[in-house]
Protein backbone atom coordinates (compact mmCIF):
# COMPACT_ATOMS: atom_id res chain seq x y z
CA UNK A 1 0.00 0.00 0.00
CA UNK A 2 1.19 3.49 -0.94
CA UNK A 3 1.19 5.97 1.85
CA UNK A 4 0.24 9.28 0.73
CA UNK A 5 1.18 12.83 2.27
CA UNK A 6 -2.27 13.52 2.25
CA UNK A 7 -3.22 10.06 4.81
CA UNK A 8 -0.25 10.98 6.93
CA UNK A 9 -1.85 15.07 7.97
CA UNK A 10 -5.16 13.47 8.17
CA UNK A 11 -3.97 10.57 10.74
CA UNK A 12 -1.71 13.58 12.55
CA UNK A 13 -4.36 15.49 12.43
CA UNK A 14 -7.15 12.74 14.04
CA UNK A 15 -4.69 12.14 16.95
CA UNK A 16 -4.75 16.21 17.62
CA UNK A 17 -0.39 15.94 16.97
CA UNK A 18 0.61 19.32 15.57
CA UNK A 19 4.06 18.16 15.80
CA UNK A 20 5.30 19.41 11.82
CA UNK A 21 7.58 16.08 11.00
CA UNK A 22 3.80 14.91 10.20
CA UNK A 23 2.01 17.96 9.27
CA UNK A 24 4.25 19.72 7.41
CA UNK A 25 6.44 19.59 4.64
CA UNK A 26 8.29 22.79 4.50
CA UNK A 27 8.70 23.44 8.33
CA UNK A 28 10.21 19.41 8.58
CA UNK A 29 12.34 19.76 5.84
CA UNK A 30 14.00 22.53 7.92
CA UNK A 31 14.25 19.81 11.05
CA UNK A 32 15.37 16.91 9.02
CA UNK A 33 16.78 16.98 5.48
CA UNK A 34 14.35 13.87 4.67
CA UNK A 35 11.05 15.62 5.01
CA UNK A 36 8.03 14.30 6.46
CA UNK A 37 7.35 11.57 7.87
CA UNK A 38 4.71 9.18 9.33
CA UNK A 39 4.08 9.28 13.12
CA UNK A 40 4.87 6.05 15.36
CA UNK A 41 1.50 4.32 14.90
CA UNK A 42 0.39 5.17 11.67
CA UNK A 43 1.63 2.11 10.06
CA UNK A 44 -1.45 0.56 11.96
CA UNK A 45 -3.75 1.43 8.96
CA UNK A 46 -2.47 -1.32 7.05
CA UNK A 47 -4.81 -4.32 7.25
CA UNK A 48 -3.74 -7.51 6.26
CA UNK A 49 -6.04 -10.32 4.77
CA UNK A 50 -7.98 -12.27 7.09
CA UNK A 51 -5.95 -14.55 9.47
CA UNK A 52 -5.24 -17.93 7.49
CA UNK A 53 -4.02 -20.03 10.36
CA UNK A 54 -7.67 -18.96 12.66
CA UNK A 55 -10.76 -21.52 11.66
CA UNK A 56 -13.53 -20.66 9.17
CA UNK A 57 -16.20 -20.85 12.39
CA UNK A 58 -13.87 -19.29 14.99
CA UNK A 59 -16.80 -18.42 17.39
CA UNK A 60 -15.77 -15.44 19.06
CA UNK A 61 -17.19 -12.51 17.26
CA UNK A 62 -16.20 -10.20 19.55
CA UNK A 63 -12.80 -8.76 20.26
CA UNK A 64 -11.26 -6.03 22.27
CA UNK A 65 -7.74 -4.77 21.71
CA UNK A 66 -5.40 -6.11 24.93
CA UNK A 67 -1.90 -4.30 23.70
CA UNK A 68 0.30 -3.46 20.72
CA UNK A 69 4.13 -3.06 20.87
CA UNK A 70 6.27 -1.77 17.85
CA UNK A 71 9.76 -2.11 16.93
CA UNK A 72 11.07 0.47 14.85
CA UNK A 73 14.02 0.14 11.81
CA UNK A 74 13.57 2.60 9.02
CA UNK A 75 10.95 5.93 9.13
CA UNK A 76 8.04 6.06 6.93
CA UNK A 77 7.88 8.42 4.33
CA UNK A 78 5.55 9.59 2.09
CA UNK A 79 5.74 7.45 -1.50
CA UNK A 80 6.80 4.58 0.16
CA UNK A 81 5.02 1.12 -0.59
CA UNK A 82 4.40 -0.77 2.08
CA UNK A 83 3.55 -4.66 2.85
CA UNK A 84 2.28 -5.62 5.77
CA UNK A 85 2.21 -9.51 6.53
CA UNK A 86 0.40 -10.80 10.05
CA UNK A 87 1.22 -14.15 11.30
CA UNK A 88 -0.55 -15.58 14.67
CA UNK A 89 2.43 -16.43 16.72
CA UNK A 90 0.32 -17.83 19.74
CA UNK A 91 -2.96 -18.37 20.71
CA UNK A 92 -4.86 -19.48 24.52
CA UNK A 93 -7.78 -19.51 26.59
CA UNK A 94 -8.26 -17.52 29.97
CA UNK A 95 -11.41 -17.23 32.25
CA UNK A 96 -12.66 -13.22 32.66
CA UNK A 97 -15.29 -10.56 33.50
CA UNK A 98 -16.55 -11.23 30.03
CA UNK A 99 -16.76 -15.30 30.23
CA UNK A 100 -14.21 -17.41 28.28
CA UNK A 101 -11.56 -15.43 26.33
CA UNK A 102 -9.39 -16.28 23.20
CA UNK A 103 -6.23 -14.34 23.31
CA UNK A 104 -4.85 -14.19 19.96
CA UNK A 105 -0.94 -13.26 19.31
CA UNK A 106 -0.31 -11.53 16.15
CA UNK A 107 3.15 -10.11 14.83
CA UNK A 108 3.33 -7.78 11.63
CA UNK A 109 6.54 -7.30 9.82
CA UNK A 110 6.03 -3.98 7.96
CA UNK A 111 8.50 -4.26 4.48
CA UNK A 112 9.23 -0.89 2.17
CA UNK A 113 9.35 -0.85 -1.70
CA UNK A 114 13.05 -1.75 -0.94
CA UNK A 115 12.61 -4.70 0.68
CA UNK A 116 13.59 -3.36 3.85
CA UNK A 117 11.88 -4.45 7.13
CA UNK A 118 10.55 -1.05 8.15
CA UNK A 119 8.56 -2.01 11.48
CA UNK A 120 7.31 -4.79 13.72
CA UNK A 121 4.44 -4.81 15.36
CA UNK A 122 3.16 -7.82 18.00
CA UNK A 123 -1.03 -7.46 18.87
CA UNK A 124 -2.69 -8.89 21.58
CA UNK A 125 -6.38 -9.43 20.60
CA UNK A 126 -9.30 -10.93 22.67
CA UNK A 127 -11.63 -12.77 21.31
CA UNK A 128 -14.76 -13.58 23.30
CA UNK B 1 11.32 25.95 19.00
CA UNK B 2 12.69 22.35 20.29
CA UNK B 3 15.42 22.77 22.28
CA UNK B 4 18.17 19.39 21.34
CA UNK B 5 17.63 16.78 23.96
CA UNK B 6 20.94 15.02 24.52
CA UNK B 7 21.66 11.81 25.69
CA UNK B 8 23.71 13.37 28.81
CA UNK B 9 20.47 15.23 29.82
CA UNK B 10 18.88 12.46 30.83
CA UNK B 11 19.60 10.47 34.11
CA UNK B 12 17.41 7.52 35.83
CA UNK B 13 14.66 8.83 37.04
CA UNK B 14 14.13 12.18 34.36
CA UNK B 15 10.21 12.88 34.25
CA UNK B 16 8.80 13.22 30.41
CA UNK B 17 7.10 16.46 30.68
CA UNK B 18 3.15 15.18 30.85
CA UNK B 19 0.80 15.06 28.11
CA UNK B 20 -2.55 16.13 28.16
CA UNK B 21 -5.11 14.57 25.82
CA UNK B 22 -9.19 15.83 25.25
CA UNK B 23 -10.26 13.03 23.37
CA UNK B 24 -13.76 13.36 22.33
CA UNK B 25 -16.58 11.34 20.83
CA UNK B 26 -15.58 13.03 17.33
CA UNK B 27 -11.65 12.39 17.51
CA UNK B 28 -12.84 8.56 18.31
CA UNK B 29 -15.43 8.96 14.87
CA UNK B 30 -12.31 10.94 12.91
CA UNK B 31 -9.78 8.19 13.99
CA UNK B 32 -11.98 5.61 13.36
CA UNK B 33 -11.79 6.70 9.70
CA UNK B 34 -8.29 7.60 9.17
CA UNK B 35 -6.94 3.99 11.00
CA UNK B 36 -9.86 2.37 8.84
CA UNK B 37 -10.57 0.47 12.48
CA UNK B 38 -14.41 1.03 12.11
CA UNK B 39 -15.54 -1.39 15.11
CA UNK B 40 -19.16 -0.36 16.67
CA UNK B 41 -17.63 -0.47 20.19
CA UNK B 42 -15.83 3.19 19.62
CA UNK B 43 -18.55 5.24 18.44
CA UNK B 44 -21.86 3.24 18.73
CA UNK B 45 -23.07 3.36 22.42
CA UNK B 46 -25.72 0.98 21.97
CA UNK B 47 -23.76 -1.63 19.98
CA UNK B 48 -21.16 -0.91 22.71
CA UNK B 49 -23.38 -1.90 25.60
CA UNK B 50 -25.45 -4.79 23.61
CA UNK B 51 -21.40 -6.58 23.57
CA UNK B 52 -21.24 -5.65 27.38
CA UNK B 53 -19.78 -2.62 27.73
CA UNK B 54 -20.53 0.09 29.98
CA UNK B 55 -20.22 2.51 26.64
CA UNK B 56 -18.39 3.69 23.88
CA UNK B 57 -14.60 2.97 24.69
CA UNK B 58 -11.58 4.74 23.29
CA UNK B 59 -9.33 2.89 20.77
CA UNK B 60 -6.59 1.46 22.61
CA UNK B 61 -3.84 2.33 19.23
CA UNK B 62 -5.64 6.25 19.75
CA UNK B 63 -4.21 5.52 23.29
CA UNK B 64 -0.94 4.29 22.04
CA UNK B 65 -0.73 7.13 19.49
CA UNK B 66 -1.06 9.30 22.63
CA UNK B 67 2.54 7.92 24.30
CA UNK B 68 3.91 8.13 20.69
CA UNK B 69 3.31 11.80 20.64
CA UNK B 70 4.38 12.25 24.48
CA UNK B 71 7.84 10.58 23.59
CA UNK B 72 8.26 12.45 19.95
CA UNK B 73 7.60 15.62 21.56
CA UNK B 74 10.14 15.33 24.16
CA UNK B 75 12.95 13.96 22.32
CA UNK B 76 12.23 15.70 19.11
CA UNK B 77 13.40 16.15 15.40
CA UNK B 78 16.97 14.50 16.47
CA UNK B 79 15.87 11.70 18.71
CA UNK B 80 14.56 8.23 17.14
CA UNK B 81 12.01 6.05 18.48
CA UNK B 82 12.73 2.87 18.31
CA UNK B 83 10.18 0.74 20.53
CA UNK B 84 6.73 1.80 21.67
CA UNK B 85 4.90 -0.48 23.80
CA UNK B 86 1.18 -0.27 25.61
CA UNK B 87 -1.06 -2.67 27.38
CA UNK B 88 -5.00 -1.88 27.46
CA UNK B 89 -6.04 -3.10 30.98
CA UNK B 90 -9.12 -1.13 31.00
CA UNK B 91 -11.54 0.93 29.50
CA UNK B 92 -10.66 4.49 28.80
CA UNK B 93 -13.97 6.79 27.62
CA UNK B 94 -13.75 9.97 25.53
CA UNK B 95 -14.94 13.19 27.02
CA UNK B 96 -12.70 13.74 30.19
CA UNK B 97 -8.86 14.33 30.20
CA UNK B 98 -6.50 11.57 29.84
CA UNK B 99 -3.02 12.44 31.19
CA UNK B 100 -0.18 10.91 29.15
CA UNK B 101 3.25 10.61 31.68
CA UNK B 102 6.75 8.97 31.65
CA UNK B 103 9.89 8.61 33.35
CA UNK B 104 13.55 7.57 32.03
CA UNK B 105 14.71 3.72 33.89
CA UNK B 106 17.90 3.21 31.80
CA UNK B 107 20.38 5.16 29.86
CA UNK B 108 22.72 2.51 27.93
CA UNK B 109 25.40 2.46 25.06
CA UNK B 110 25.12 -0.15 22.94
CA UNK B 111 27.52 -0.37 19.75
CA UNK B 112 28.50 3.31 20.09
CA UNK B 113 24.44 4.02 20.35
CA UNK B 114 23.22 5.86 23.26
CA UNK B 115 19.54 4.42 24.24
CA UNK B 116 17.29 5.17 26.94
CA UNK B 117 14.57 3.26 27.89
CA UNK B 118 11.75 4.31 30.02
CA UNK B 119 8.25 3.59 31.13
CA UNK B 120 4.77 5.47 30.22
CA UNK B 121 1.63 5.53 31.74
CA UNK B 122 -1.66 7.35 30.93
CA UNK B 123 -3.78 8.23 33.99
CA UNK B 124 -7.84 8.96 33.38
CA UNK B 125 -9.23 11.58 35.04
CA UNK B 126 -10.15 9.21 37.69
CA UNK B 127 -6.79 8.52 38.33
CA UNK B 128 -6.51 5.00 36.90
CA UNK B 129 -3.77 3.72 34.96
CA UNK B 130 -5.19 1.47 32.26
CA UNK B 131 -2.18 1.86 29.45
CA UNK B 132 1.11 1.24 30.97
CA UNK B 133 3.68 1.08 28.54
CA UNK B 134 7.28 1.60 27.55
CA UNK B 135 9.69 3.21 25.22
CA UNK B 136 13.05 2.88 23.70
CA UNK B 137 14.88 5.72 22.33
CA UNK B 138 18.20 7.15 20.98
CA UNK B 139 19.74 10.40 21.58
CA UNK B 140 22.13 12.59 20.04
CA UNK B 141 25.34 13.23 22.51
CA UNK B 142 26.61 16.87 23.04
CA UNK B 143 29.15 18.05 20.57
CA UNK B 144 32.82 17.99 22.08
CA UNK B 145 34.39 21.30 21.91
Amino acid sequence: MEVERGHIKAFAEAIEDPNPLWNDENVARQKLSTGMMAPPTFLRFIRTERLQELPEDFPYNRSLDGGSQWEYFESVKPGDRIKAVTTVTDLYKKSGKLGEMIFVLTTTTYTNQFNKLVATQTNTSIRY
Amino acid sequence: MHQTLYWEDVTVGTEIPPLVKNPSNRQLVRYAGVSGDFYEIHYDKDFAISTGLNGIIIHGALKQAFLGQLITDWIGPTGTLKKLSAQYRGMDEPGSPLICKGKVVKTYVHNHLHFVDCEIWIENSKGQQFTPGSATVLLPIKPRD
